[in-house]
């Protein structure tokens, strides 16, 4: 599926990959993470192939897919206990304050069934940050938001990224983020 | 090693919260199960000695079915929303989760099995003496259903209406379950020594706490890719 690409990301960078409808965004993703197996090629993390210790890998990168990862029966504030919780002790403030920063704190404690897809964005991002992880690889992390979301998206990454994170993200239209530190790859299909 | 720890009681507490906030899932499959076991007076007769000597192979073929039901939503909503990747990426051994996720399954839907049984046994003449026996059998048996169970369902996730396929891939390896689950109870009813088949159905229940979660965790990643 997609063929001939080589980069490397270092740490305070912002890596932007843009492409068409089916160009291989959440492919490539996807191999980053490890989901998928490389054909050929590899994908290495510190200079060691990311298969050798996925898990020590996966310990150190938070995954935002298409869908955001929350439970439709519980809380935002819930969802959020159980899912970092299973990586590291959180705290019921830090979640608290996660939620507030994404703007998610006056539906904190509604069930994410009556949450729009914008809202849900919000709280899976809180979730992402949460995670105090190196690196951060999300699939159109901006997919539903509104334009202040637009700016949320923008402002965690950059933070993410002068804080001397990695941050790996798949986009349809460019996301407010400063020209310094982004580096982009575009895919196209043939 | 505490982390890991905290990672399945998480998932075990999740799963349980989830589950008594859609408490109607969880009733299905026991209603199903009461209702084979009184319908069979019903068809068959009244009569108790004849009721007792079908008991095993009604109790038996109802828990079955009736795990089988359970079993199908195991990961259905985890795989749908993605939370299955977020396991598989945690950094946690997904194995683990995973053998987590089937031991709540077994507590929502085997154990709740195992205390009605002695309720259908009833409906069927069973003498009461034999109750207890049938409770145990029915709880090691169900352990070992959930787990093979849960190796079918990882296998199935990519599958639209998987349902069907669900069945199919299960029962036939569910057949000694069945065999010696049944030996056990119509032995429990006789009050000969149930020992055997027990130990045949524990014997299982081992095999199956030992490979199907890594089975399960092998068959999941699969379907993430």
């Amino acid at each position: 599926m997609l063929r001939g690409l080589s980069f490397d990301v270092e740490g305070g960078q912002y890596l932007e990959v843009t492409g068409s409808n089916g160009a291989g965004k959440t492919s490539l993703l996807r191999t980053i993470v490890g989901l998928v197996y490389a054909e050929s090629g590899q994908v290495t993390w510190n200079g060691l192939g990311i298969h050798a210790d996925a898990r020590a890998y996966h310990a150190q990168l938070a995954w935002l897919g298409h869908e955001s990862p929350l439970k439709a029966d519980l809380t935002p504030a819930e969802n959020l206990r159980f899912a970092l919780g299973i990586r590291r002790r959180v705290a019921a403030a830090e979640i608290a304050g996660a939620l507030t920063e994404v703007g998610a704190d006056g539906f904190a404690d509604r069930p994410v069934r009556t949450l729009s897809a914008g809202q849900r964005r919000r709280v899976a991002l809180a979730g992402v940050m949460l995670a105090a992880v190196p690196l951060w690889v999300l699939d159109e992390p901006q997919t539903h938001l509104d334009s202040a979301g637009q700016g949320l998206v923008g402002r965690l990454i950059e933070r993410q990224i002068a804080a001397g994170g990695i941050v790996v993200a798949a986009v349809h239209a460019p996301l407010p983020v400063p020209e310094a530190g982004t580096r982009r790859i575009g895919l196209s299909s043939k | 090693m505490s982390g890991t720890w905290q990672a399945a009681r998480l998932v075990v507490e999740r799963d349980l919260r989830l589950a008594f906030r859609n408490r109607g899932q969880l009733l299905h499959p026991l209603l199903f199960f009461a209702i084979v076991a009184t319908l069979f007076p019903l068809a068959l007769s009244p009569e108790p000695s004849r009721l007792r000597d079908v008991a095993p192979g009604v109790l038996w073929i109802g828990a079955l079915l009736a795990s089988l039901l359970a079993v199908e939503f195991l990961y259905r909503e985890d795989a749908q929303d993605g939370t299955l990747e977020q396991f598989a990426l945690s950094g946690r051994s997904l194995t683990w989760l995973l053998f987590a996720k089937t031991a709540t399954h077994w507590l929502l839907s085997g154990l709740p099995l195992a205390l009605m049984s002695p309720i259908a046994a009833y409906a069927l003449a069973v003498p009461p003496a034999a109750l207890p026996g049938i409770v145990a059998a029915v709880s090691i048996g169900t352990i070992a259903l959930s787990l093979l169970g849960a190796v079918s369902a990882a296998l199935t996730i990519g599958i639209r209406r998987g349902g069907a396929l669900l069945s199919l891939l299960t029962l036939p390896l569910a057949v000694p379950l069945l065999i010696f689950g049944a030996q056990a109870t119509a032995r429990a009813i006789e009050g000969s020594d149930m020992a055997a088949p027990l130990y045949f159905l524990a014997a299982f229940a081992v095999l199956g706490v030992t490979l199907a979660p890594l089975a399960a965790a092998a068959a999941v990643r699969i379907s993430l890719e």
